[in-house]
């Protein structure tokens, strides 16, 4: 069934009766070409562009709980591409490129807002990095805008601009940069995919490999061996969990991460605005509640919710900078688990073992990478080969000193 | 979280930054035939449990001293706690 304007009008006269599931639930079959572990948003994304782009057949996507049941439900629901490296920002252009056009390609109203990203300045030294990082992103074919105090005062005016300790003084604007539905993007997915042939099988939780000879052969899962030619691992949080199942150790922490949203109010905040001098980042939903986050907590942790040290201080950072955030009511908070990789950076690449590829290490801005991870990674299944974009993507930069360190701290996971 | 310390008493996990895995202590012969794999082991690779973890804390508002806590990375619930020094000791890494 293909979504239309016309289809919703012609339901809404005939009660309804219409609609037909999203996507089935088939039974696992024996043997599949190409079996993609995890039914979050990148396994999902995957599937779809492997069935799509690169002509895959006979693929299944295998999820222990419910598809986006994980972090494409848990983020903050942001998209952009204002990085600095070469390794990051080819990759992270293309799939904005990719969110652009993602409602027409998978026809889902996902709700792709480029409401916009402005990261704020209050230092001098902090406009250096940040003019030379709008020259990367634009060097890479990326928009990217510096602005004034007064040019930000037209469109944010309740900001604190002359706080004492952090004025602010200026602002890196990326205005094509936004939000998404989160959900959506999983179930747009799953839908595309789906009607490509793809087997999504839910609560199907994976509890080995079958490897014989250095050759994966397959999965054990909760529903017994299904036989697969490739297979690849999307479960970013959880991937050091997985892997542990093949005997690999990854250059990977678990962290928990916080995110927050307040009681829905009238329209505030017309775009996403990141604090330069803390970590304190906002943006506005589409039912009017605030959503905000800042620092994962630090320790290792597969635990889904965080504690409150985090909480001070990212309510410290959200009343340095939005003072009218002090009279707003907090309505939900939550905890989501990242894969903090050793550099910041993800991991899209082939194991030792052959057969099976490993996607993950996304850290906490794997939402944003969604359609490109989904497509390099399908390119990586179907040819054996990294896409340009995601060359740099590989297990081996950290023995080999080719670290994608954007913020420069070196092997501290927690400090990414 | 609270971390029992065992010269202190129980402190608020806010006093402490954490480096990691209580294995970062074992710091591999840097004369072994095959240092260069070692290190890079020692230094990205990470077991990452998803249940019981020893892990080293740095009680940096505090007096200063490193600490191996075992930790469950399900529920953080904290069942022990060691002076690091103690460990690495009992290991024969110092006098």
């Amino acid at each position: 069934m293909r979504y239309s304007g016309f289809k919703v009008i012609k339901e809404a006269l005939t009660g309804h009766r219409g609609w037909t599931p999203a996507w089935r639930d088939p039974a696992p079959q024996a043997e599949y070409d190409v079996i993609i572990i995890g039914g979050g948003g990148h396994g999902l994304a995957t599937a779809y562009y492997l069935a799509k782009e690169f002509g895959g057949t006979r693929i299944a996507v295998l999820e222990k709980g419910w598809i986006g049941g994980g972090n494409v439900g848990r983020n903050t629901t942001i998209i952009r591409s204002n990085y600095l490296l070469d390794g990051n920002e080819p990759f992270y252009e293309f799939s904005l490129k990719l969110w652009e056009g993602l409602e027409q390609d998978f026809n889902y109203n996902a709700m792709v807002s480029q409401r916009g990203i402005l990261n704020l300045i209050h230092t001098d030294a902090q406009r250096d990095a940040f003019t030379r990082r709008g020259n990367g992103m634009i060097l890479n074919g990326a928009d990217a805008e510096l602005l004034s105090v007064e040019q930000i005062r037209k469109r944010y005016p309740f900001l604190n601009f002359n706080d004492a300790r952090f004025p602010i003084k200026g602002g890196l604007a990326q205005h094509r940069g936004g939000t998404v539905r989160h959900d959506a993007v999983a179930w747009g997915y799953a839908r595309g995919a789906d009607q490509r042939g793809v087997d999504i099988i839910q609560n199907c939780e994976v509890t080995g490999f079958r490897i014989e000879n250095g050759v994966c052969k397959g999965v054990e899962t909760s529903r017994g061996f299904i036989a697969a030619k490739k297979v690849g691992c999307a479960v970013a949080g959880s991937s050091g969990r997985l892997m542990a199942k093949a005997g690999m150790r990854l250059p990977i922490e678990s962290h928990v991460l916080q995110a927050f949203v307040s009681e829905g109010l009238k329209p505030v905040l017309p775009g996403v605005i990141t604090f330069g001098a803390g970590h304190f980042y906002c943006s506005q939903s589409d039912k009017g509640g605030l959503v905000f986050g800042g620092d994962i907590d630090g320790y290792n942790s597969y635990a889904q919710r965080g504690n409150l040290p985090v909480v001070e201080d990212v309510a410290e950072g959200g009343m340095a900078l939005f003072p009218g955030l002090g009279r707003v009511r907090l309505l939900r908070m939550w905890g989501g688990i990242m894969d903090m990789s050793m550099d910041g950076s993800p991991i899209i690449d082939r194991t030792h073992i052959e057969g099976l590829y490993f996607n993950g290490g996304w850290c906490y801005g794997g939402f944003k990478a969604t359609p490109a991870s989904g497509w390099c990674f399908a390119h990586l299944l179907a040819t054996d080969a990294p896409h340009p974009v995601a060359t740099a993507y590989r297990f081996d930069r950290f023995e080999k000193g080719r670290m994608i360190d954007e913020k420069g701290m070196g092997a501290q996971p927690n400090l990414h | 979280m609270i971390i029992n310390h065992p010269l202190l008493g129980p402190r608020d996990a806010q006093e402490f930054t954490y480096l990691g895995d209580a294995a970062l202590i074992e710091r591999p012969d840097w004369q072994a035939e095959d240092a260069h794999r070692q290190f890079y082991e020692y230094l990205y690779l990470r077991d990452n449990p998803a249940g019981e973890h020893r892990e080293l804390w740095f009680h940096e508002q505090g007096d200063r001293s490193w600490l191996v806590v075992t930790r469950n990375t399900l529920t953080h619930e904290i069942t022990h706690v060691d002076l690091a020094r103690d460990v690495a000791r009992a290991k024969g890494r110092s006098k």
